[in-house]
């Protein structure tokens, strides 16, 4: 890289990074900028900031000789200028170009940080685009120079005062009282963060062990960072009523490191003025190694928590016995302490939703569709762990939307529909989770097509007699959808079965409701963590297993009268008057020998996602509890029918089902089902 | 050894905010930051600058509004002030000649070029 700053290379490259973290900032102001814009928005201020952040980020680029970048937001600049001094009104295409300049810019900014080539067919499009915009204009050739006569001054030794910015390093360790108070430390560090930028770390040193832990005690204290131009007595005020009850420590660092920096040098090393007032600012930049880690602790002393539990109990120790209720103020903590840091790695949708308005307008330019995106609920916030299994299978469902969903602006208009078509997208939470809806006003699953391609392809016979919604769901069977039939744009060759897959694998649903004529409404439903489970805990051939709650329907002890035999290994099981494929668990994952009396153990029925059933052999069920989830990937790779392991109260280890993978291992069982319940 | 000039420089880029900090401690000076204009009037209440540097595109108050607000205020009548910019049409520079800069630099800067643009207007 050439450097033109004349500052060593190190110093270089910290200030680097910085750049590329302003720019994904910036780039986000700018499409939200944009996107206003579309909406109808007309601020000026509006369009200034649109301005700017392209502005920056090409003043920027050009000291760290990424010239590609910095020729392509010139040119871009250029453009936004014809808009800002309204010599280019803001109509659709000019917003559609704009938008188009945005997504480019964006991918050189990653191209940039990556090292790697810029877009190209994408950026000659948006280049013509913008060089349309800007009409032949000129843009002005950068050059470096410094002109007009410096006028004398009068130079007046100035009192140099203390910049107005200063850093606190804050103590605060509650003491038991505050806690017993109903006091909380969360708001107050809070609240403490209106007062300025705050990095804030937990001090976990006088933690004990668990066996010297006293519950009704107080172990923990935060250090908090505060860079505030407020006074010493502002940030007391913060913990007026707290103030009686914790021990807390001011002190000014008189020599601040900056912040974000790895700093390479003692020239990083100054008092800063405030960072930009977004409305973003009022978060904290934490490694997310630690925040997991944090989750991780969490964790295990959910599972200790249990462990001790379980060995009060068998010590013969009543709850209503010091230990057992202090145990149980134990457990309240524990819960909260596990919530509350969740809450830390939690994180809204947002992240995720604004990639999707990128992805419809490339949709849009590839099928020639007009659609218009709403996004409601981005605020929605889920675990980090969720987060990143969401951009997926949404990816997939808004391809989908807008290929086959959504009709041609001619076939909208055909059947009485504005050309423009609706996409919804929206997030909340329900009943302890996230469901997320990708709704459109298209057409409509074609359901005598759907038909007949389920039957072309075997995987009904063409006299199945299917209700309206059972033939929508033909769509997720696999084998359903091909890259030959379908475009190759909505799945990129992936059927929605994948999709269906991967949600369930983190213990998602999906379904799907769709009316002809009028549009469909795909909906996933996902847990709010993949860090915890609410489990049934059953034993097996002397193990100890689980299996979520979410699959379960019933128990029932079966009748040897029920149990029809098929096949060597296949067995149906009648209960309430439908058959269900009887798996004989502890022989199917390898525990024992195959069973022969079914009459002494207890039958689990589940149902997966699909809505089919089966009913799993079990010899007892012992517990149902929330159970922290251990993946088993990391050290043994992918196990069949094993989805993750859990340590339970004694220590012991268990084994998490995969009750998918065994409902399709034992595949026999359900093509006989299925001949069944074709014949019968 | 005489106490190092005070340097107010007016940036809404955090980057721009890092290099100007770099290049002009290394050159020996004190830096004193503010984020867009009105930050920058606001720091000028309690701060005072030997020299100010600040830049044109601003959210809040740009830096002609800036320049402006400076030189209204009679303790920094006389401060230089020095517009570091992209931005290099005549009409600008004009412009900001008028509110009262006392100098225009193109960026991207040169650490040397901005240390003897200081050195002009403070001898």
């Amino acid at each position: 890289m050439s450097n033109r700053s004349g500052l060593p290379a190190d110093v270089l490259e910290s200030i680097k990074k910085v750049f590329f973290q302003e720019c994904d900032d910036l780039l986000a102001d700018l499409e939200a900028g944009l996107l206003a814009l579309q909406r109808g928005e007309r601020d000026p201020e509006l369009v200034n900031s649109v301005f700017r952040a392209v502005h920056s980020i090409k003043g920027s680029a050009g000291v760290f000789g990424l010239d590609a970048l910095a020729r392509f937001s010139h040119l871009f600049e250029n453009a936004m200028e014809e808009v800002r001094s309204q010599r280019q009104a803001i109509d659709a295409d000019t917003l559609r170009t704009l938008l188009h300049a945005s997504d480019v810019l964006t991918d050189h900014v990653r191209a940039a940080q990556d090292g790697s080539d810029g877009p190209q067919d994408s950026e000659r499009s948006a280049e013509e685009a913008l060089a349309l915009l800007i009409g032949g204009r000129e843009a002005p050739a950068e050059d470096l120079d410094f002109e007009f006569t410096p006028r004398p001054v009068a130079f007046e030794p100035f009192s140099i005062s203390d910049p107005v910015e200063r850093t606190w390093e804050i103590r605060f360790r509650p003491h038991a009282r505050l806690y017993a108070k109903g006091g909380d430390p969360l708001p107050l560090l809070r609240e403490l963060k209106r007062l300025g930028t705050s990095t804030v770390s937990l001090e976990m040193a006088d933690l004990p062990g668990l066996d010297a832990l006293e519950p009704e005690q107080a172990y923990l204290a935060w250090r908090i960072r505060l860079v505030t131009s407020q006074t010493e007595a502002a940030i007391h005020e913060v913990f007026e009523f707290a103030a009686s009850d914790c021990e807390l420590v001011l002190t000014l660092d008189e020599n601040p490191p900056a912040p974000d920096q790895e700093s390479p040098d003692d020239a990083m090393e100054a008092a800063r003025g405030p960072e930009p007032r977004r409305p973003t600012a009022e978060s904290l930049r934490v490694d997310l190694n630690r925040v997991d880690k944090l989750a991780d602790l969490a964790g295990e002393i959910v599972i200790t928590h249990a462990m001790l539990l379980q060995r009060v109990a068998e010590a013969g120790l009543s709850a209503e016995s010091g230990i057992g209720m202090a145990l149980e103020d134990l457990n309240t903590l524990t819960r909260d302490l596990r919530d509350s840091v969740m809450a830390i790695r939690a994180q809204s949708v947002k992240s995720v939703f604004q990639r999707m308005s990128r992805l419809v307008r490339e949709v849009e330019a590839a099928t020639g569709k007009q659609v218009e995106l709403t996004v409601f609920g981005e605020g929605t916030e889920v675990d980090r762990t969720v987060i990143d299994r969401l951009t997926d299978p949404l990816t997939h469902l808004i391809r989908n939307a807008i290929d086959h969903g959504l009709e041609t602006p001619a076939a909208r208009a055909a059947a009485g529909k504005p050309a423009i078509g609706t996409l919804r997208l929206s997030a909340a939470h329900r009943a302890g989770r996230i469901v997320i809806e990708v709704a459109d006003d298209g057409a409509g699953i074609d359901r005598p097509r759907v038909k007949s391609i389920a039957a072309a392809r075997g995987l009904i016979s063409a006299e199945t007699q299917l209700q309206d919604d059972e033939l929508d769901n033909l769509i997720f069977l696999p084998g359903f959808s091909t890259a030959a039939t379908v475009s190759d744009l909505s799945g990129r060759g992936v059927g929605l079965d994948v999709v269906k897959r991967n949600v369930q694998a983190i213990g998602g649903r999906i379904t799907l409701v769709s009316q002809p004529g009028k549009g469909s409404t795909f909906t996933l439903s996902l847990p709010l963590t993949l860090a915890v489970l609410d489990g049934m805990v059953f034993s097996l051939a002397g193990q100890r297993l689980v299996v979520p709650v979410g699959v379960l329907l019933e128990s029932i002890q079966p009748r040897a009268t029920d149990i029809h035999v098929l096949g060597p290994d296949v067995r149906l099981l009648s209960y309430r008057g439908e058959q269900v494929p009887f798996i004989d668990l502890g022989w199917a994952l390898g525990y024992t020998g195959k069973s022969t009396d079914f009459t002494n153990g207890v039958a689990l029925l589940v149902e997966n996602e699909s809505g089919r059933r089966a009913a799993l052999l079990i010899d007892s069920i012992l517990d149902q509890r929330q159970v922290v989830i251990k993946s088993l990937e990391a050290n043994y790779g992918p196990t069949p029918s094993i989805a993750a392991a859990t340590i339970l109260g004694d220590g012991r280890v268990a084994l998490i089902l995969d009750v998918d993978a065994i409902m399709a291992s034992q595949g026999q069982a359900s093509e006989a089902f299925q001949q069944l319940a074709q014949a019968g | 050894m005489s106490e190092p000039l005070t340097i107010l420089t007016v940036d809404d880029s955090r980057t721009m905010r890092d290099l100007l900090l770099v290049s002009l401690r290394e050159a020996g000076f004190k830096v004193v930051q503010a984020v867009d204009g009105a930050d920058g009037v606001e720091m000028l209440q309690t701060t005072s600058a030997d020299v100010i540097i600040t830049d044109i595109n601003m959210p809040r108050m740009n830096g002609f509004a800036f320049i402006d607000a400076v030189r209204t205020d009679t303790r920094h009548r006389a401060t230089p002030i020095l517009v570091l910019t992209t931005e290099d049409e005549p009409a600008l520079k004009d412009r900001a000649r008028r509110a009262g800069a006392t100098g225009w630099i193109v960026k991207p800067f040169d650490p040397e070029k901005l240390t003897e643009a200081i050195r002009r207007v403070t001898v």
